[in-house]
């Protein structure tokens, strides 16, 4: 590992498996004081949204508000819940606690570690987006039977946040930076997603940049799931997701090694 | 001679600064070796190339016998580490950052669970298993993470200042344990700025500064070498001083001033003692005393310890 180019792939084992079950014990201890946020706050939007403007707009699509908007608020949860364990949380453990140090001197290496890492922001994405799916399901407002292929495009849209976020903290030197990260990438995706309104309307730029970013594209793959709305674009939408996660997938193991190891 | 470490003409550069200006030494298989010099001196990034965390600029490295730029994760089954700065898991118990720390390593649940009373025994938390570790004192912290290190049973263990921050006694339990180590055939491998830890409880010690290895052997050796059996201090204005060092000449090995002190080095000591007596001048201050490491520093380097 020590030595490759950033092109080269290090070679990834089981390990990082073990480092996802060190989180997940973790955890385990803290998840009732973590849950709370991530799941109140698109349950807010849900409730503020869908039902206060609501109450104005009618139809999406020739659906009711609330009910077009509460898919997009699964990807987005999911995404949330992703970025901040992969920044705040991620950079807890890499500079204050130096877990990745304490797993490194062992036969694990530190690519393990990130990848390990980057698999636990999925399995928040998978989590926390599950749950809200449950939740708006009890609410009746998952009509198809497809919504079940949801956790599917948690994982791989997981797995693209989780690697944005580690990249991220690959790159800064204080957590101070972190809001750069949420007001320019994530809170502009939430906004622009396609999640509270269709882009349709939107200047062509607008669309065009919304193209380019993740989420748009696990917005739109999770509400046609939920919906019963099919059509060949989600193939689309499901290889750019894909295609993403893999292209991006060696950059957060080479920032890492090179913030960490001098 | 089994070797544990072999390391020739190692080279460490970062960026403008070159930390480790090609050191060679070896280190026997069931000896216990320390890096001792101030800060900067280079013995962290030393160590930290030895466990593979810090790749070499240039040079050979060997650790039991494998390269640490091609075997790496078959040599880090068979260390353990103990770094400066506490890195244990701080919202699991102490027992859990044992039984966790053991699954890096593939042992079993069962087998860890096996080893772990022995090893809290060892360090003496076991009546603090259940505690989480944020809750842990310093001292406390670094025994864990001594018992840590051994979860593997590893061959050698690296421990890089593992006393510093400690207080007094905190400090002597880690040497009784670390003694303790060395006689059931562990080879340590240890850095730090204490002479005293040095001269304790190392069988070698390799004296470092400004990344470079000044004077390597058994602690007494390097006394006796470098600095002779004992050393006359003396305190007073540079005149006197001056005027001492004079009429005491041919008496002492070589002196050295230091501060507002002037040390003479010499193995007839008593004799320097009496012929001081009847000099006497306006000394401020006068001690005889055994030389030390600290000597051998001073006198290689012109500079102390700290």
């Amino acid at each position: 590992m020590v030595g490759l180019k950033w092109w080269q792939m290090p070679l990834i084992s089981y390990r990082s498996w073990l480092v996802v079950r060190r989180n997940l014990m973790v955890f385990k201890k803290t998840w009732l004081t973590n849950i709370g946020f991530n799941f109140i706050e698109p349950l807010l939007y849900l409730t503020a949204l869908g039902l206060g403007l609501g109450a104005y707009v009618k139809e999406i699509q020739g659906l009711p508000y609330i009910q077009w908007i509460a898919p997009g608020l699964i990807a987005s949860s999911a995404m949330w819940a992703t970025a901040i364990e992969t920044t705040y949380d991620s950079f807890m453990r890499m500079k204050y606690q130096r877990i990745y140090h304490a797993i490194a001197a062992t036969p694990i290496s530190l690519e393990e570690v990130v990848v390990g890492e980057m698999l636990f922001g999925t399995f928040k994405s998978l989590l926390y987006g599950s749950v809200f799916l449950l939740v708006i399901f009890i609410a009746g407002l998952v009509p198809a039977a497809t919504a079940l292929l949801v956790p599917l495009v948690l994982v791989i849209s997981g797995l693209i946040f989780a690697e944005l976020g580690i990249t991220w903290t690959g790159l800064v030197p204080k957590t101070d930076h972190f809001s750069y990260f949420f007001t320019l990438i994530i809170t502009p995706m939430f906004l622009f997603g396609g999640i509270f309104f269709p882009l349709e309307g939107m200047p062509a730029v607008v669309q065009a940049v919304a193209w380019l970013t993740p989420l748009y594209h696990s917005v739109q793959l999770i509400r046609s799931l939920v919906l019963g709305q099919y059509s060949w674009l989600l193939f689309g939408h499901a290889a750019w997701l894909a295609t993403f996660a893999v292209i991006f997938f060696r950059i957060p193991l080479f920032l890492v090694r090179k913030k960490l190891v001098q | 001679m089994n070797w544990a470490v072999v390391a020739e003409k190692l080279f460490k550069r970062y960026q403008a600064l070159e930390a480790v200006k090609g050191i060679s030494f070896r280190i026997g298989s069931h000896e216990c070796y320390g890096f001792l010099g101030p800060n900067g001196a280079g013995k962290t990034t030393t160590l930290k190339m030895i466990y593979g965390f810090s790749p070499l600029t240039a040079g050979k490295l060997l650790v039991l016998g494998m390269d640490v730029t091609a075997e790496l994760r078959s040599i880090k089954a068979r260390i353990g580490v103990v770094p400066q700065e506490d890195n244990l898991d701080p919202e699991l118990t102490v027992l859990e950052n044992l039984l966790m720390f053991s699954s890096y390593f593939g042992i079993s649940k069962e087998e860890a669970l096996g080893r772990a009373p022995r090893l809290l025994q060892f360090v003496e938390i076991e009546d603090r298993a259940n505690t989480p570790v944020e809750e842990l004192s310093g001292g406390l912290k670094r025994r864990l993470t001594i018992a840590r290190a051994l979860v593997n049973q590893p061959e050698v263990l690296l421990l890089d200042e593992p006393t510093t921050g400690l207080d007094p006694q905190a400090r002597r339990l880690i040497w009784d344990r670390l003694l303790h180590l060395k006689q059931e055939g562990v080879t340590i491998i240890l850095t730090t700025h204490y002479m005293e830890e040095a001269h304790r409880l190392c069988d070698r010690i390799a004296m470092m500064d400004l990344g470079e290895i000044l004077a390597e052997g058994p602690p007494d050796q390097l006394v006796s070498l470098h600095a002779g059996r004992e050393v006359l201090e003396l305190g007073g204005a540079a005149k006197q001083r001056e005027a001492i060092e004079k009429t005491l000449e041919g008496l002492y090995s070589h002196s050295l001033v230091v501060g507002e002190s002037l040390f003479l080095y010499s193995n007839n000591g008593k004799e320097l003692w009496y012929r001081l007596q009847q000099a006497n001048g306006m000394i401020s201050h006068q001690l005889l005393r055994p030389t030390n490491l600290e000597d051998v520093f001073l006198k290689l380097t012109g500079r102390g310890l700290d």
